[in-house]
């Protein structure tokens, strides 16, 4: 049984109407109803492309958040190989929102990290949401020097609300953890490549995503505060979640107009959830294209062309 | 901008300034205690009886760090007004005149250039009580000018932070300022310049999640509030009354978090003695060291910059 979306509606309607002659068809009368199959197959297809084509800020921060939408585990499996998840940052413990380490990406070694945020009630829990606290950041930062001593790219895969707001994170230095992060980001001498796959959250995901190639996904979002979270401080009413959103440019193709993301993959018509194989390969063609843009450079240059492009935004606007 | 957008804004914060009586008398938070104006600015806006750190402006700020209360004022690049289009309750633009009204400055972030007991440094002074010192484009701008100052002149650069956080107002333009003054940082650390982050009452946010927590030598004033997440936001994720203490400036040192909690009467030394110190400059003469006073002297503000003085050579020289 799919999963609808609010906004969904009359595509979900269709898809039942469909089911139910699929249902009618397969008890017999084939021939009567083979036509109106055929037929709102078309309607439902292009009902569903015809909403996506335009999906207004807060349903795309709803297919961004979808639950059935592929997360760094999925990408884990589908785009690498040899991955083994190192843990733990060395001072204080292992954090589950954020993942990472060497793996095998179509050929080359890597190193690969990102927001995890579960798919069911016990892995949510236990990725806290892909909230991270300052010991994922500080195995962040932990794999990034790896990968820089054995010349690995990094690929950062980013998916999180935000860091954990919680009284252990203030406590263990959460604000340096990010800033360290982005550091450490800013000094790799390997290129990196970040995919925001989902919803990159303010500092919790420009820890990671401070990289030579940013990439969105159509359909996620990238902003300084959840649309909540805006809606909550100057409208003073989380109701008005949907105007912050729509104020905030929060899309993929608002950031690629302000040139802060370099491109955006497309997702397979009616998101990534609904075709998350073809997804996720369209990322791993873009991620392999990112990398080959970078092959062959030193790491004087890579720091240098990653500095410029990061100071360089905004100044042309 | 005619003549009359000009003049207007500065009459009538002349006009108020004089309407409002009770401006004259200032109440001490912690205590209720009451102080005479002229005396909290003479005594550096520190409370006399409880020792309660008020804020500062910008201008007192540096008056108070620089020999004789002189110093030069950094030009400041122009940035691109409210990109977003952005409207809350209010239009940004006009939040914007607003504060520019009510505090006669461009932005929130002020940069000087000018002496330390003798010592040539670059000083930058976020002021809260423009839009909450929040960062956008032009503070972040001021910060990366202010560090590549130091970095081209040799100084220092010393900042004092405060601020609630990124401008949600410029969106992800906002976020962008992380990364991009850490580039600017990493700039002036390859020089060998040291960097010296001063946290003021409050500093939250994306700035502590990035320039505000990468200081060579993290100094805090007493009292100050300084995380990540806000209090509230912490509360109502764990549901939990918050600690005492918790988050402040005392709370951070014991918690391996900042280097030092310095009383704003030793700032100045204190500042002066670690410049000295990590430029390996001769000690002060005895006379130099001692605290100076704020003087009642208007500073001598160059509208242009001089050709730079025969700077101390940087410590890798």
């Amino acid at each position: 049984m799919r999963s609808y979306l609010d906004f969904e509606k009359p595509v979900a309607e269709l898809e039942a109407k469909l089911e139910e002659l699929r249902a009618m068809a397969a008890q017999g009368d084939a021939v009567a109803i083979g036509d109106d199959i055929a037929r709102l197959e078309g309607k439902a297809r292009d009902a569903l492309l015809q909403l996506y084509a335009n999906l207004s800020p807060s349903q795309k921060t709803q297919v961004a958040r979808h639950p059935l939408r592929p997360h760094f585990s999925d990408y884990a499996s589908a785009l690498f190989e040899e991955f083994d998840p190192l843990a733990g940052d060395r001072k204080f413990g292992d954090d589950h929102a954020i993942l990472g380490g060497l793996a095998r990406f179509r050929g080359r070694a890597v190193c690969l990290i990102g927001q995890e945020k579960g798919s069911s009630t016990e892995t949510r829990i236990k990725h806290n949401f892909g909230m991270a606290r300052p010991e994922g950041y500080r195995k962040a930062v932990r794999l990034m020097e790896l990968a820089d001593r054995f010349s690995l790219p990094v690929i950062s895969l980013v998916d999180t609300a935000g860091a954990f707001p919680g009284l252990d994170a203030e406590e263990r230095g959460q604000a340096e953890a990010i800033a360290r992060s982005t550091d450490a980001c800013l000094s790799l001498g390997v290129p990196n490549v970040a995919v925001i796959i989902g919803e990159g959250g303010s500092g919790g995901a420009i820890a990671i995503a401070t990289a030579n190639r940013v990439l969105m996904l159509e359909h996620s979002i990238y902003s300084v505060i959840s649309p909540e979270g805006a809606a909550s401080i100057l409208w003073r009413d989380t109701a008005k979640a949907q105007e912050a959103a729509m104020n905030m440019k929060i899309t993929a193709q608002d950031l690629l107009r302000f040139h802060v993301i370099d491109s955006v993959i497309p997702e397979p018509p009616g998101g990534a959830h609904r075709d998350p194989e073809a997804a996720m390969r369209a990322t791993g063609d873009a991620i392999e294209a990112a990398l080959g843009e970078l092959d062959g450079l030193e790491p004087a240059a890579l720091r240098k062309a990653r500095r410029e492009k990061f100071l360089a935004i905004g100044r042309n606007l | 901008m005619n003549w009359i957008s000009n003049v207007v804004p500065k009459l009538s914060s002349f006009l108020n300034r004089r309407e409002v009586p009770e401006n004259l008398w200032v109440k001490c938070p912690e205590t209720g205690q009451m102080v005479f104006h002229k005396d909290l600015e003479a005594n550096l806006h520190v409370v006399p009886g409880s020792g309660y750190h008020m804020r500062m402006d910008p201008t007192a700020r540096l008056r108070s760090v620089f020999d004789g209360g002189k110093w030069y004022d950094i030009g400041l690049p122009a940035v691109a007004i409210d990109p977003l289009k952005f409207r809350d309750e209010k239009r940004y633009v006009d939040r914007l005149k607003d504060a520019r009204t009510k505090t006669g400055a461009q932005d929130a972030v002020k940069v000087g250039y000018g002496k330390l007991e003798g010592l040539p440094v670059t000083v930058a002074v976020q002021d809260f009580g423009f839009m909450g010192g929040s960062l956008g484009m032009a503070a972040g701008e001021a910060i990366v000018t202010g560090l590549e100052t130091a970095a081209s002149r040799g100084t220092p650069f010393i900042m004092f932070a405060s601020s609630g956080g990124a401008r949600m107002q410029e969106g992800i333009l906002s976020l962008m300022q992380m990364p991009r003054t850490t580039c600017a940082i990493q700039e002036l650390r390859e020089a060998k310049l040291p960097y010296i982050v001063v946290l003021t009452n409050p500093t939250t946010g994306g700035v502590t999640a990035s320039y505000a927590m990468l200081g060579d030598i993290q100094i805090a004033e007493p009292g100050a509030l300084i995380g990540f997440a806000g209090p509230r936001v912490i509360e109502q994720t764990i549901r939990e009354k918050l600690p005492e203490g918790f988050q402040r400036a005392e709370y951070l040192r014991d918690h391996g978090m900042i280097d030092l909690v310095v009383h704003r009467h030793q700032m100045r030394p204190t500042l002066a003695r670690l410049c000295r110190l990590l430029m390996r400059a001769p000690a002060a003469a005895g006379e130099a060291k001692a605290a100076v006073k704020p003087t009642e002297d208007k500073p001598a503000e160059a509208p242009a910059l001089p050709a730079p003085a025969a700077n101390p050579a940087p410590a890798s020289a």
